[in-house]
């Protein structure tokens, strides 16, 4: 057994790594079926607006038509990607009904015998909308009298009733009242779009024996064969789901968008379907990650002790919400950081606007928060006067600490990683930072604080 | 308007293929020849993931239409491959870790050729220069310079014989 315990510490070849130096890897754009149609999507143009009519009748005598799709061929049309881990209510349509809601959301679909003949039949759709006022930015959307994006009547992704992620520790307010510092600071990050170099994409395959193969370059392979499995309300073994190498994903690939659409298309017309994303689709309507705008409010000791932090997140959710209730669940949970702060308060709001939906992107909220309080924690150290460095090792979790969201610190390294980063750069610590661990407080460490 | 036959070289064999006006040659290899190794991540010029060479130069070729390379000599990373074993840029990507998803791979290397053909000893910065077309989103851009001078270092090995 021990003679194979020799990987450590050893550059070993990837499996995949011949295959993607000749071109060999087997991409889900690369694959080819006898027979296979085309789906494209007929999209708003227009970020908010009723649905009057959708006139298909110039598209039907495009050569090559085969047929279209609309919201009433989905057999549960609308659905919610989360609803497997418990999440409600259902509110993101396969195609649009009545109302759309973000520009380049999907109304009808068309499949045709080529990528050409599918993109000349979407251009001859006559779709009649009626524009409704639109909103882009989560204050405006919370304000009395904004549009109104979901269909339960306010702008807020629910969370157990309440309108925005909730966490609380000891008493914020009391200990402002403590401080020597009060350090204040509004964040704002832009959306950010994946850009996989290979766009979302899959090809639907009815088979001999009444199943399904789907070869798709999703992230989530079983998310998306349960979802799909739910919006066409056939049992999960008339489903075989195909992955493999996705091109490039960063979170962008986990929504189930392509593979619900294309299977019942292949249904409806028993051929292989393939929908695949340009690039254009994969930039103006793919998920993105949501712009956020954190309002973070520190109480601190003239000794730069953090005693309170109050935060007020908005992230940015677009017109559904897809996975971004998680990552406000996520982004609650870490905005404190990895410090012990005594008195926390932190309010998470997952807002719809009309701008394209977001979802997963590397680090899931977490990033926001890092990016807003590490900037947080800079202000505080030029506020109390001492450097950088020290403001992070005088706040930073030991073991046996309890966090915001009631989780006791269990494997504590910031203090270890910060001195090995600063051997790393060259910046001598001074001692006592030096001097420090992780080991619980109450043996000495930083006061018995 | 009418198809036309268009007849070019690749990878040493002439191949002969009917084309409506403006087919591009990242079609044709792609959904004619099924010759997939040459990417498709945007058709319009922007990623670099279609390189192809044409009679030695670089082109994208989701921008190029078919007719374009008629009676002229195309290579693609299938024909660049050995029927066994590895090409020189291809072993010094592996070797170095030069990717992660693997889609740009294929135009990074034919960057690569035309670029060692040209220069057997370029710098670094010759190497980002060639590169400038190619995107990887997986921003792995340091190996792939690094395997672009292993190979250099291969081939200008291989060219004086093995060192002794």
């Amino acid at each position: 057994m021990s003679a194979d315990l020799n990987i450590v510490g050893r550059s070993v070849s990837r499996s995949d790594g011949i295959g993607h130096v000749t071109g060999r890897t087997v991409y889900t754009a690369d694959r080819a079926f006898p027979g296979m149609l085309h789906l494209k999507m007929v999209r708003s143009p227009l970020h908010h607006a009723m649905i009057k009519g959708v006139d298909l009748s110039d598209a039907e005598r495009v050569p090559g038509f085969v047929r279209a799709l609309t919201a009433k061929d989905v057999p549960h049309n609308r659905y919610t990607i989360l609803s497997l881990i418990g999440v409600e209510p259902e509110e993101e349509f396969v195609l649009a009904e009545e109302r759309v809601r973000f520009k380049g959301e999907a109304i009808v679909a068309i499949v045709a015998e080529s990528e050409e003949a599918a993109m000349e039949a979407v251009s001859r759709v006559h779709l009649d909308l009626e524009e409704l006022p639109a909103v882009f930015d989560v204050e405006e959307a919370l304000k009395p009298g904004a549009p109104i994006v979901t269909h339960w009547g306010n702008n807020t992704f629910m969370y157990e009733g309440h309108p925005c992620r909730r966490v609380r520790l000891g008493d914020v307010e009391k200990a402002f009242a403590q401080a020597d510092h009060i350090v204040e600071g509004v964040y704002n990050t832009s959306p950010i779009e994946h850009a996989p170099m290979e766009t979302t994409g899959c090809i639907a395959v009815p088979e001999a024996n009444g199943r399904f193969t789907v070869y798709t370059n999703t992230q989530a392979l079983y998310f998306s064969l349960d979802n799909t499995s739910i919006i066409l309300q056939l049992p999960g073994n008339r489903l075989h789901f195909v992955g493999g190498t996705v091109g490039g994903g960063f979170g962008g690939k986990v929504d189930v968008i392509v593979e619900p659409i294309a299977t019942l298309a292949a249904m409806k017309t028993g051929r292989p379907v393939r929908y695949t994303y340009s690039r254009s689709e994969e930039m103006q309507v793919s998920s993105t990650r949501s712009a956020w705008r954190i309002y973070m409010k520190d109480g601190v000791t003239r000794d730069g002790h953090i005693i309170a932090r109050q935060v007020t997140s908005y992230a940015d959710s677009g017109a559904y919400s897809r996975q971004t209730p998680y990552a406000l669940t996520k982004h609650a949970a870490n905005a404190a950081g990895p410090y012990a702060i005594p008195n926390v308060s932190i309010d998470a709001y997952c807002v719809y606007t009309n701008r394209q939906p977001t979802s997963a992107m590397r680090g899931f909220g977490v990033t926001m928060a890092s990016f807003a309080l590490e900037v947080q924690m800079d202000k505080i150290a030029e506020a109390v006067g001492v450097d950088p460095w020290t403001i992070r090792f005088i706040n930073a979790y030991h073991n046996g600490d309890m966090k915001p969201h009631r989780k006791l610190a269990e494997d504590a390294t910031l203090i270890e990683t910060m001195q090995a980063a600063a051997a790393l750069v060259g910046h001598e610590l001074p001692a006592e930072l030096r001097a420090m661990t992780s080991a619980p407080r109450g043996d000495g460490q930083d006061g018995g604080r | 308007m009418a198809s036309t036959i268009v007849t070019f070289e690749l990878g040493g064999r002439e191949v002969e293929v009917m084309v409506r006006p403006m087919t591009t040659l990242q079609s044709v290899l792609r959904n004619q020849l099924g010759a997939t190794a040459t990417k498709e991540g945007c058709r319009q010029g922007g990623c670099g993931g279609c390189t192809v060479l044409v009679d030695g130069e670089p082109m994208m070729s989701c921008l190029l239409p078919v007719e374009d390379v008629a009676g002229r000599r195309v290579t693609t990373l299938e024909s660049l491959t050995p029927a066994e074993g590895l090409h020189p840029i291809q072993q010094a990507f592996l070797d170095t870790n030069a990717f992660q998803c693997g889609y740009c791979t294929p135009g990074m290397v034919m960057v690569a050729k035309a670029l060692l053909d040209r220069d057997p000893a370029p710098s670094a910065d010759d190497i980002a220069q060639a590169l400038t077309g190619n995107l990887c989103r997986c921003t792995g851009y340091q190996p792939i310079i690094r395997a672009v001078q292993v190979a250099a270092e291969t081939l200008g090995v291989s060219e004086r014989g093995p060192a002794r």
